[in-house]
């Protein structure tokens, strides 16, 4: 599988966590925008974000500090912050 | 889906963008069990937490413990008590280290040369009878003269039935001397009788509320969706209790589902050690809890619920910033 694939389908998997985890409706994992804010465009607050966490540390192995929520502000964004901490 | 700029118009998008990243996350102390009065209905002593624990006196464990606080992720400190202006040098460790607010009755003026900026907030149960009735004294009077014009300071006035057609005299005597005011409700822990809320006492406080804000923009902190969810216990097609409040101590918490609350919230004894259940007393009735403070974070942490229309979003909107301007995380 290529990065792009690798990557696309991280997107797609964490659009479809946000979606299941913060119950949203009216939106498919295809259809999320990996650039919408989740902070100003769909009202996520913190303890929103930390459920998200949550799962995607169990999904992806890593440890997320509070002090990076900023750094999570879109889908693309929490895809690259994971495959940075993989990285490590 | 609906997003936020799918709700609303740029001017209300910007003020929502000014709130939404502000992530305050508040604790409240009990700074002494002590108090210069003895309100009937005061929760503090109603429920006997003045005997929860022996006061902390060493200054400087408080000052280690609010660093621990601080590093706990606490950025607004809300003092309460008994009255915790008979210590003014724990207040001045919190002021310190963390923005702070004091919850006073008013008796005590404090030096501004030392607390110049702090937000102070003074409890208010009504006109001169009715204060006399609960509170032994007419407190209004003293509280006035120590705090006329400070720009720091306002009337944290909680409504008694008693009161209702009545609420507009003693906003006016807090619009002339200067001061601001915020509405809240008694919750009557102590069962005073005729300080009962009813079905429709309740919607006749409400309507009044409004008029108030219409009446005294400048002088009343408040918003009317505040007052709809205060006055029904009812937000969004659901009830206020035990299973929704976002005020109880993160460490208490054991309720599942865990609902939308306050992250790291915690109400702390004067010990420094003991923890209480919510920001007011365990031994109060949830379901017809009146705190003000935690119907104002009900709303507030149920942010995407709000989501649902234009109104709804305008509506959180409005609460969150009365919450800000209460605590000056934005300006009046």
């Amino acid at each position: 599988m290529s990065f792009t694939t690798d990557k696309k389908t991280m997107i797609r998997r964490i659009a479809e966590i946000i979606i299941f985890e913060l119950k949203l409706q009216e939106i498919t994992p295809e259809k999320f925008n990996p650039d919408l804010d989740l902070v100003d465009e769909l009202g996520v607050d913190s303890m929103d974000l930390a459920t998200v966490v949550l799962v995607l540390q169990d999904e992806y192995g890593i440890s997320i500090d509070e002090d990076d929520y900023p750094k999570l502000r879109n889908v693309r964004m929490i895809a690259e912050y994971i495959e940075q901490k993989r990285a490590a | 889906m609906k997003t936020v700029s799918s709700l609303l118009d740029n001017n209300w998008h910007e003020r929502y963008r000014k709130i939404a990243t502000l992530n305050i996350r508040s604790s409240i102390y009990d700074v002494t069990n002590q108090c210069n009065l003895r309100c009937k209905g005061c929760f503090f002593f109603s429920s006997n937490e003045h005997q929860a624990a022996s006061e902390e006196t060493d200054v400087g464990k408080w000052s280690r413990f609010i660093q621990k606080e601080k590093e706990r992720g606490v950025n607004l400190a809300i003092l309460i008590g008994g009255e915790p202006t008979l210590c003014l040098d724990r207040i001045e460790a919190f002021y310190a280290q963390l923005p702070t607010f004091c919850s006073t009755n008013g008796q005590i003026k404090i030096p501004r040369d030392r607390f110049p900026d702090m937000m102070m907030g003074i409890s208010l149960w009504g006109n001169e009878e009715d204060e006399k009735i609960l509170r032994g004294k007419d407190t209004f009077s003293v509280s006035s003269k120590n705090y006329q014009g400070d720009p720091y300071t306002y009337y944290l006035y909680t409504i008694t039935p008693k009161q209702v057609g009545r609420i507009e005299q003693m906003i006016r005597k807090i619009a002339d001397v200067g001061l601001k005011v915020h509405l809240q409700l008694l919750s009557n822990d102590e069962k005073v009788d005729g300080f009962s809320w009813t079905e429709e006492k309740l919607r006749d406080v409400r309507a009044e509320m409004d008029g108030m804000l219409d009446a005294y923009p400048k002088t009343v902190i408040s918003c009317k969706y505040y007052h709809e969810v205060i006055t029904t216990g009812r937000m969004m097609n659901r009830q206020f209790g035990w299973a929704e409040c976002p005020s109880v101590t993160e460490p208490m918490d054991n309720r599942t589902p865990r609902p939308k609350r306050l992250i790291r919230f915690i109400r702390w004894a004067s010990d420094l050690k003991t923890v209480h259940r919510c920001c007011t007393s365990a031994t109060r009735d949830c379901s017809t809890c009146k705190d003000g403070a935690a119907h104002m974070s009900w709303i507030m942490v149920n942010k995407r619920d709000h989501l649902q229309s234009t109104k709804d979003l305008q509506n959180w909107i409005e609460v969150y910033e009365m919450f800000a301007k209460l605590y000056r995380f934005i300006p009046w």
